[in-house]
């Protein structure tokens, strides 16, 4: 009845793979495919602090600290581009954004 | 222990069972208030951890600030909720697809099925370590010392990011009215006043 560390591993798993998941699923909202990129990086702390708590070495939690700090400047940056891409197409649907396509 | 154990089953199951509710919801709010459920949770998870400082950060960084900003922006623009979601289906199959066995692959490397990384089962043997001062303190003797340059470029990296979203979002509209404060006090003194020689009887024309 004990919770070992492969618990916590397969709660990360499950969460990756639900973060992949939205990704591929979601073809027409950008914001939800932000927000699945910000389920995976919540995946990978759960990790971090797992492996940092049951190695008893608290460098994957500064770590996992380093990694908070670049999703909140992605998801800043990330919301930013989508705001500027909304007022100038009027549209969010990935399908659309081809303008870069050669 | 089996208290923790129940607790942890309950935040385990409320942490994935809305991190498909993120993917799959119809509307993008209720997506983004799911997003915030997840992250309570997996807080609640690093707490049974024994990590209350990041627990704590995760509940401050992600709730406060990044879910609110989601909120904001799904509110902000005016998306067709119904158009969204078509193609669903159509994507389903593959997505599913690939899903799947990216986790049968991870839960394979964890040693789920059978033979497991050696590593991880004597891990999970000794059991989980709690130091013999408070996580806090733990943390910040690391990161102010061996790591204090990682947190200097952790700060550039926000600060990089602030002004990133500053530049992109800052719109000039050309037909807007407004106070120019630096070029008032620069106009120099022979363009706002003019000597003008008034005849007598004649007044300013």
């Amino acid at each position: 009845m004990t919770i070992g560390l492969g618990h916590y591993l397969f709660v990360a798993a499950v969460l990756f793979t639900f973060g992949v998941l939205g990704i591929f699923l979601n073809r027409k909202n950008v914001i939800v495919i932000l927000m699945c990129v910000e389920l995976m990086l919540l995946a990978v702390n759960i990790n971090l602090v797992a492996f940092s708590v049951f190695q008893g070495n608290v460098v994957g939690q500064v770590f996992a600290m380093l990694v908070l700090t670049v999703a909140a400047a992605e998801a800043a940056i990330g919301l930013a581009i989508l705001v500027v891409y909304f007022r100038n197409r009027g549209t969010i649907e990935v399908e659309d954004i081809s303008a870069m396509k050669g | 222990m089996v208290l923790q154990a129940i607790a942890f089953y309950v935040f385990a199951f409320i942490t994935m069972a809305s991190g498909a509710m993120v993917v799959t919801s119809r509307n993008p709010i209720y997506s983004v208030l799911f997003l915030i459920l997840a992250f309570f949770n997996a807080a609640a998870l690093f707490l049974l951890l024994g990590a209350e400082f990041i627990a704590m950060i995760l509940v401050i960084v992600y709730v406060g600030a990044v879910a609110v900003l989601f909120l904001f922006v799904v509110m902000m623009l005016d998306i067709k909720i119904t158009a969204l979601r078509e193609g669903f289906l159509k994507y389903f199959p593959i997505g599913a697809l690939i899903g799947a066995a990216l986790l049968a692959e991870i839960l394979f490397a964890l040693g789920v099925f059978g033979s497991g990384s050696t590593t991880i089962t004597a891990l999970d043997r000794a059991g989980a370590r709690v130091g013999t001062m408070e996580n806090t303190r733990a943390i910040g003797q690391v990161l102010y010392t061996q790591y204090f340059y990682l947190f200097q470029a952790a700060g550039a990296v926000l600060l990089v990011a602030m002004i990133g979203a500053i530049v992109l979002t800052l719109r000039r509209r050309p037909g807007v009215r407004r106070q120019r404060i630096g070029e008032q006090l620069f106009r120099p003194k022979d363009q706002t006043i003019t000597v003008v020689k008034v005849p007598t009887r004649g007044g300013v024309s």
